[in-house]
């Protein structure tokens, strides 16, 4: 059993808590993201460690009460070490029957279900595939259920703002706010004063949900609840000291090119084209243009990364993002990259695939992409996000790496670490190494080939520079003019330059560390990517029960840590936990000839703990 | 200071490898000639191409130059402007990388009017890969890929450009480097994206397809030389001119003097009309004149330059940038 399974089992009889999953669920217009993001906001500041997952649908607006249609928020807050958005659910909170079937799988024995009763139509009901009314047939009898009438009191409470039946409606998700606000004792404040903010314009509307809020809150106070259901106490969690934030993955990205920028001295030209779920980053970064930084929204996604190639070229950093099916848009231009030696940070913010496949969805299929997904020779630096906000160090890392040895850079990350959230520990700016670009300037016996003997990374000559006036191109470059060359062992001698500039990357990066356990023995989990929390819980449940296993996690995919192969052969056992049908598995395989094991998910959820947990039991059993 | 420009610095120690008697080469002089002319320095300038005959231009001026991937020169040079608006930068493309696999790219360049000269040469053909047709090749084009004739209709480059929004539309010959130069500064002077069609002959894969255009014997009854503020007129006599029909509402070619015809009855050439830009586009022999010179001409503002207004705005109205700030925006707390 695990500890959240455990927890929530405590919850039926104690009010003291070291964790709980809330689940908010509704339609995709019914306002659960605002709900989640509010509850998360005012859990933040209560001071709770936490971690979020929304996972919404495709359609922007589903038909009302369709199962397809249902957007959930998760949040997993507790006391201690929280890396995940938790396994199972202990409260859900379902707005109408198709948010209760299409959730209640994931609920525990035992758990809290809050429901709106006026929800529960015979139309609603058929819609979402129930034969009866499940609030009435005893089929919930294994969990607690609250059922309230909150459409009816929704529209009571909003009655004096003068709202339509239809804006009234509106507010329910802030009613059922402010009772989990209740139920959790959480601050109202944040939500009212974000409220009075977001509806500035609209007074009515701001006071009808501030009245919402008041009015969830008050039904918890004031009615005689079900026995069971009370207020519940989750302490506060011993975190470092420090100056705290809540952050998504993609504002963490955001922002960390930002600062890869201004550590790297240079401009930034941010081209991209919409795609789900990689916009944000696109969104965020055109908001911030009190920063060098110019964003371009291009007609496609060869537009966007060509623009970001021009803008290089032209002695800014040029970056550019997406989501697999852009990136193979991308591809040839990114060679491109390569042959002439620009520097380029290509953002990739993995979703379900192939082809549109799960557009909302998260996975790390791109791999392979990402590393050999190009003509010809082309080897580049990729490197993965493990966190939220590990993604600030990623992007500052990725333009370290672009600028100093002037090459496309992949950072992988994807669609569960773009939308999801966590506290962050916020770093001191000051306190990061700059590592400043200098370009050409140096007339004599310049040639555009030259490079540096140690880095091999090609001369960077922005046009504007009197006398550096040269040409490049995707035809294969002379070795030591850079003119056009057709040669047979020029061209030898220039591919195997390539190859070795980026393998060389390899001394510059950190050694692979263990990030919990020993440095060699029984079994290794090894992980890339936003498995990170899974993992790290998974392998602690397993190291308190005395199993020898350790965590390793990979952020430098391509070329990676020179100690890596030695670190592995460390141990007897190699699981891989991934979201693809065993990727890393192979590569590591064929470079350091190692055998391991896969553990495979390609549902478009994130893996569970208990999954992995039960993977490293199984391993640990059939060796011992 | 400095001792000015002369065309031997615009060019390069390459070797230039067009086929011999191509229509590029003339091209590649008229730059020659013209660049010194404006009097910038060397280094601000930058030639971008994507793939084909055409593309190998920026090899040989000795100025910054990005030969890059198939269609996509006006995507690059979209990135080059809005990293440095001061640079005066140039696309040189063809029909088949312009309008075929670059036709979008091509599209939104003129739509979002990014500063730049983009210089499309059009002879009808896909040389660098030994003569396919193009999509400007007439229809009936037998080529390796069409043996029994092209049956797709052809697209017009000017028509094209103006429907996507392009400020400024003109046309030239390789062959004429006077005409060509004095485009070529019109296009230069003009703010935003300028579109100039240059008829280029490709002496092996569709040799001669603009004699009628070209030649001195058929020339002046062939093309009529746009002026602007000035009648249509053509001919060797100046004799013949276009006439716009009203009933119709469509262009006609008049003699002077014939059935009643005089000067008051002939169309003069207005280039901020976008409308009769656009007739003018789509006229082609052998039954009109082909039109060269400025087909259209706006005064708008161009994209780069409203990008940084924009940002100039924004900066003005908020704290300057401070990395610590924007990580601690929104929310914090502190943890004793």
């Amino acid at each position: 059993m695990s500890v959240v399974e455990e927890v929530s089992v405590a919850a039926a009889q104690a009010r003291m808590l070291e964790g709980v999953v809330v689940r908010f669920a509704g339609d995709s217009g019914d306002g659960m993201q605002l709900t989640g993001n509010n509850f998360t906001e005012a859990t933040a500041l209560y001071g709770n460690d936490l971690a979020t997952f929304p996972d919404f649908p495709a359609e922007i607006r589903a038909p009302a009460g369709a199962t397809f249609g249902v957007s959930a928020f998760q949040i997993y807050f507790g006391s201690d070490d929280v890396t995940t958005a938790g396994d199972a659910v202990d409260v859900l909170v379902a707005m109408n029957p198709a948010a209760l079937i299409t959730n209640l799988k994931d609920l525990v024995d035992g758990g809290l279900i809050v429901v709106d009763a006026d929800a529960f139509t015979d139309k609603n009901m058929q819609r979402a595939g129930y034969k009866a009314n499940p609030l009435e047939d005893g089929s919930l009898d294994a969990y607690r259920l609250l059922s309230i009438d909150i459409s009816k009191r929704v529209l009571d409470t909003v009655k004096p703002f003068g709202l339509s039946h239809k804006f009234g409606l509106r507010c329910k998700n802030m009613w059922t706010l402010g009772l989990t606000m209740w139920l959790f004792d959480r601050s109202r404040d944040a939500a009212i004063a974000g409220l009075r903010k977001k509806f500035a314009k609209m007074p009515d509307i701001a006071e009808a949900n501030v009245a919402a809020i008041n009015a969830g809150h008050a039904f918890g106070e004031t009615t005689e609840l079900p026995a069971g259901i009370e207020i519940y106490k989750v302490p506060r969690a011993q975190v470092p000291p420090g100056l705290y934030r809540n952050i998504t993955g993609s504002e963490a990205l955001a922002y960390g090119l930002l600062a890869g920028g201004q550590l790297a001295e240079l401009p930034i030209v941010f081209a991209s084209y919409p795609i789900t779920p990689a916009s944000s980053l696109l969104h965020t970064l055109s908001g911030q243009k009190h920063f060098e930084v110019v964003t371009f929204q291009a007609e496609d996604e060869i537009a966007a990364v060509c623009a970001a190639i021009g803008a290089s070229f032209a002695g800014s950093l040029g970056i550019t993002s997406s989501s697999g099916p852009g990136i193979s848009l991308k591809a040839e231009a990114i060679s491109l990259a390569c042959a002439v030696e620009l520097p380029l940070v290509i953002v990739n913010t993995q979703r379900g695939g192939p082809s549109t496949g799960l557009p909302t969805k998260t996975e790390q299929s791109d791999l392979f992409q990402a590393i050999y997904g190009r003509h010809a020779d082309t080897p580049l630096p990729v490197i993965a996000t493990s966190t939220c906000s590990d993604c600030f160090d990623v992007a500052i890392e990725a333009v370290r790496l672009a600028t100093k040895y002037r090459t496309p850079v992949i950072i992988l990350s994807d669609g569960y670490l773009a939308n999801a959230s966590e506290p962050w520990q916020l770093p001191d700016f000051n306190d990061y190494e700059g590592f400043p670009v200098v370009h050409a300037t140096e007339v004599e016996g310049f040639s555009p080939a030259d490079r540096d003997p140690d880095t091999l990374a090609r001369v960077w000559a922005k046009p504007g520079t009197p006398g550096l006036e040269h040409r490049i191109g995707g035809i294969e470059r002379d070795a030591v003019t850079g003119d056009i060359s057709y040669d047979a062992e020029n061209h030898q001698k220039m591919t195997l330059m390539r190859q070795a500039k980026i393998d060389g990357i390899a001394r510059d990066i950190p050694l692979q560390t263990v990030d919990q356990g020993n440095t060699t023995g029984k079994l290794a989990v090894v992980g890339w990517g936003s498995t990170y929390g899974v993992i790290h819980q998974a392998v602690k449940r397993a190291r308190q029960l005395n199993m020898d296993v350790s965590h390793i996690h990979i952020r430098y995919m391509w070329p990676m840590p020179a100690n890596l192969g030695e670190l592995l052969k460390g141990f007897d056992e190699v699981l891989i936990p991934e979201m693809n049908t065993g990727q890393l598995i192979d590569i590591l395989r064929a470079e350091y000839v190692i055998d391991a094991k896969g553990l495979s998910k390609v549902s478009g959820q994130p893996f569970k703990i208990r999954e992995i947990e039960a993977a490293i039991k199984a391993q640990m059993e059939s060796k011992s | 200071m400095n001792a000015p420009l002369t065309m031997k610095d615009y060019e390069t120690d390459q070797e230039v490898r067009w086929c011999p008697g191509c229509g590029d080469y003339a091209i590649l002089k008229t730059l020659h000639k013209f660049m010194p002319t404006l009097g910038l320095p060397r280094e601000n300038s930058v030639f971008i191409s994507g793939i084909g005959c055409s593309s190998r231009f920026p090899y040989y001026m000795n100025t910054y130059g990005f030969h890059t991937i198939h269609g996509r020169a006006p995507s690059l040079a979209t990135g080059v402007k809005l990293a440095n608006p001061e640079l005066d930068v140039w696309v040189v493309t063809g029909d088949g990388d312009g309008l075929s696999i670059g036709g979008n790219h091509m599209l939104h360049v003129l739509r979002r009017n990014v500063d730049l000269q983009i210089l499309l040469f059009n002879n009808e053909i896909y040389g660098l890969t030994k003569g396919q047709y193009s999509p400007t090749s007439k229809v009936g084009t037998r080529s390796p890929s069409t043996p029994d004739g092209s049956v797709d209709r052809p697209l017009d480059p000017c028509s094209f450009a103006l429907g996507a929004g392009a400020q400024f539309v003109a046309r030239s010959i390789d062959t004429e480097m006077k005409h060509l130069t004095e485009m070529l500064g019109r296009s230069h002077s003009h703010k935003g994206a300028s579109f100039l069609e240059i008829l280029q002959n490709c002496p092996v894969y569709n040799d001669g397809i603009f004699e009628q255009v070209k030649n001195k014997k058929t020339a002046a009854d062939s093309r009529v030389v746009l002026q602007n503020g000035e009648p249509m007129l053509f001919g060797k006599e100046l004799d013949k001119g276009i006439r716009l029909n009203t009933s119709l509402l469509q262009l006609e070619v008049v003699t002077l003097g014939e059935e009643g015809v005089t000067l008051a009855d002939i169309l003069v050439h207005d280039e901020s009309n976008k409308v009769l830009a656009q007739m003018l586009a789509g006229m082609h022999g052998p039954d009109f004149p082909e039109p060269v010179g400025v087909i259209f001409c706006a005064d708008v503002s161009g994209y780069i330059e409203d990008v940084y207004a924009q940002r100039i705005k924004v900066r003005e109205a908020r704290p300057p940038a401070d990395m610590n700030a924007l990580l601690r925006s929104g929310h914090t707390w502190q943890v004793e």
